[in-house]
């Protein structure tokens, strides 16, 4: 049985499970007790689990996440929530030289059962600080997890697996997504990481894509489907650790890639997943694998020139046909 | 330092105009913008500086051509005080080529550089050691120029506060930290975020003489950093001051600010900074109503002849804007 679901109720009732299991589940993050969140992910779980593990803080997000990742290290499970990726970068000592190094350099004896939740991507118009994808920064850092759901579901059982993790995970949300609904199935529902999904099985062309990129994924192959081109849509769910099997899988089958991410393109993660199938896959493809990226800029405020920054249902559509015609034409769309 | 004044040195009709002027224009600034964005023409975050007007209008009067100022993410007013144009900064907000940033920008991230205006910025915090900086060129450049960083009481709380007027602090820059203490980061009141809600407090802890002053009276405010640009000038710096304040409404436009009590708002609207400035001019200058009624008549038009000009502005075009991509 499964209900439907907003993917911010969906991440909330992860939180409240896992909070239930575990006192030591925590969450700190600026605004996020009584008013319940900017994104209302944690609306009600001061009043359930009290202010010491449900703690709003000032604007202090290096600290902040320091802390969280002190307080693991410790034994506690802290969620840190950065209300921004953006703000992110203002505690990328604690992430990259901290959090990430701590297992290794203690021999393997120090484990960091740390959570940071946050959102990024565009959406309305709130400009170049306000609209980055990151997950590239994480990605490369050896020792951090990269988790980036699409759908309520994903979102709830991966936050759920998170929270029993015993190294850092980077739990990147979007925040065009947080209003979208999807089915969630009940009672005990985790999702592990490094499973990838295949949210649209198909024959012709793989298309890979993850958060918020997948609804457009979707509707892209809706549109080939119209031109009698059966797209897979992959969503790995997981960018650290990423489900190659299913990628190579999917390759092996399909003999074509579209790699679409919101991030910008210049060393991105399409990239290095476009490495990986080269050097594992290569045979099995029938045509150069194609990236649909943001642009190599920040996102303007415009409406309309934010839309050009980043990948629109079009761009995937064009680049998937593409794919399809071994040598590429000259594209109407371009 | 006081904000009264001896009869030797009342201010003048001409100072109390500006400041009148200058806080009378942030108001219709904030109130006709919040109408547009109601309407949809405005997109994005819009983060109003309703209540605060006495703050930046008292601080810009006090620099000169020259300066810089760093801003917030709250920094229409900051703008305006700094004499930005009415219509390029609609023209932002209204996404258009015609704006200051060629609608790239938005509300968060006006800026002016030419003008010495380093710019609003979307991360709170971030313009101390922008403006700490900027202060630092000065003296590396042996100019005379005061930098003003306004920041806020929430980010005071965070590493870049300490870190970059520490700086300052040890290296005498002429600069001034005007600490907006509007009691509120979005929802979260400053005692919920500090043991010491007196601000100013954090500058004396390093060594940099600090102060505290009513920031809804922009002549106070005004007589306040004057004291501060000239010693910054003389190589005194760096100086802090916290302006005590109220936000008049939410965080921002769509936050209807329920958690601010009604009586604690109402105590600090009874002390609005626009009726002050408004009445320091009348009552101190002798200036007549009809005078009063033709400056806000003047500037209610300089708005609307800006929403004019920036709906009939053109946007940046797709082609354009990738090729500004190609060279980024
Ligand atoms: C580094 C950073 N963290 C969080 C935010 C989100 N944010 C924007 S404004 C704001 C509250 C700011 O309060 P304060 O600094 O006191 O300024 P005020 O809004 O009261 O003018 C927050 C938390 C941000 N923009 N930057």
């Amino acid at each position: 049985m499964a209900r439907e679901l907003m993917y911010r109720d969906a991440l909330r009732e992860a939180i409240d499970e896992e909070m239930e299991r575990d006192s030591s589940v925590f969450i700190i993050g600026e605004g996020i007790a009584e008013r319940g969140g900017s994104y209302k992910v944690t609306e009600g779980l001061l009043d359930k689990y009290g202010p010491k593990r449900v703690r709003d803080t000032p604007i202090a997000e290096a600290g902040m996440i320091g802390v969280g990742v002190g307080a693991a290290i410790a034994g506690a499970r802290p969620i840190v929530e950065i209300l921004y990726v953006d703000f992110a970068m203002l505690g990328m000592d604690m992430l990259v030289n901290q959090a990430a190094k701590f297992r290794l350099m203690t021999g393997g004896d120090g484990r960091v059962p740390f959570v940071m939740r946050t959102q990024g991507g565009t959406g309305g118009g709130v400009a170049a600080q306000h609209s980055q994808s990151l997950e590239a920064l994480f990605y490369h850092i050896p020792g951090l997890q990269v988790v980036m759901p699409s759908v309520p579901a994903d979102a709830k059982g991966l936050l759920k697996y998170a929270l029993r993790q015993q190294d850092p995970v980077m739990f990147l949300e979007h925040k065009h997504l947080y209003m979208t609904k999807g089915m969630v199935p009940d009672g005990e529902h985790i999702i592990e990481f490094g499973k990838g999904d295949i949210k649209r099985p198909g024959k012709d062309v793989t298309i890979i894509a993850w958060s918020n990129m997948i609804p457009r994924a979707l509707e892209a192959a809706a549109k080939l489907a119209e031109e009698g081109i059966d797209a897979e849509v992959l969503d790995p769910r997981t960018l650290v650790p990423l489900d190659k099997a299913m990628i190579l899988t999917s390759v092996a089958k399909t003999n074509r890639v579209v790699i679409a991410q919101e991030a910008v393109r210049r060393g991105g993660v399409a990239s290095d997943i476009a490495s990986i199938i080269q050097a594992e896959a290569f045979y099995d493809l029938d045509a150069p694998i194609e990236i649909v990226a943001g642009l190599n800029i920040p996102v303007p405020f415009n409406l309309e020139l934010e839309k050009a920054s980043v990948p629109q249902v079009d761009d995937i559509v064009v680049a998937a046909r593409r794919t399809l015609h071994a040598k590429p034409f000259a594209l109407a769309a371009e | 330092m006081s904000a009264q004044s001896s009869n030797a040195n009342a201010p003048s009709r001409e100072l109390l105009e500006k400041l009148f002027r200058t806080a009378y224009k942030i108001r219709v600034f904030e109130t006709e913008g919040i109408k547009l964005y109601r309407q949809g023409l405005i997109r994005g975050y819009f983060h109003p500086y309703l209540g605060q007007e006495g703050i930046a209008t008292g601080v810009c009067a006090a620099l000169k051509d020259g300066d810089y100022i760093a801003s917030t993410h709250r920094g229409h007013g900051h703008c305006i005080a700094w004499g930005a144009s009415i219509n390029k900064m609609v023209a932002e907000l209204l996404q258009k080529d015609t704006g200051y940033c060629r609608g790239y920008g938005g509300s968060m991230h006006i800026a002016d550089i030419k003008a010495g205006n380093l710019g609003a910025n979307g991360i709170v915090g971030a313009g101390t050691p922008l403006g700490v900086g900027a202060a630092l060129a000065s003296q590396v450049k042996g100019s005379d120029a005061v930098t003003v960083t306004f920041t806020t009481d929430g980010a005071s709380n965070n590493g870049t506060f300490m870190e970059s007027l520490n700086l300052a602090a040890i290296w005498n820059l002429a600069f001034v930290l005007v600490v907006e203490n509007n009691q509120y980061a979005v929802s979260t009141k400053i005692e919920e975020s500090t043991r010491e809600v007196d601000l100013y407090k954090r500058g004396l802890a390093i060594g940099v003489e600090s102060y505290q002053v009513d920031g809804n009276d922009s002549l106070a405010v005004y007589n306040m950093t004057k004291d501060a640009v000239e010693k910054c000038r003389r190589g005194e710096g760096p100086i802090l001051i916290e302006a005590k304040t109220y936000r008049h409404m939410g965080h921002h436009v769509n936050d209807p600010g329920k958690y601010m009590p009604a009586d604690r708002l109402a105590y600090y609207k009874e002390r609005d900074p626009v009726d002050r400035a408004r009445a320091a001019l009348t009552e101190m200058s002798g200036i007549d109503q009809s005078e009063i009624d033709a400056i806000e008549n003047e500037i209610r038009q300089e708005f609307e002849a800006a929403v004019e000009f920036s709906k009939a502005s053109g946007e940046v075009t797709i082609a354009e804007f990738r090729e500004f991509a190609a060279a980024y």
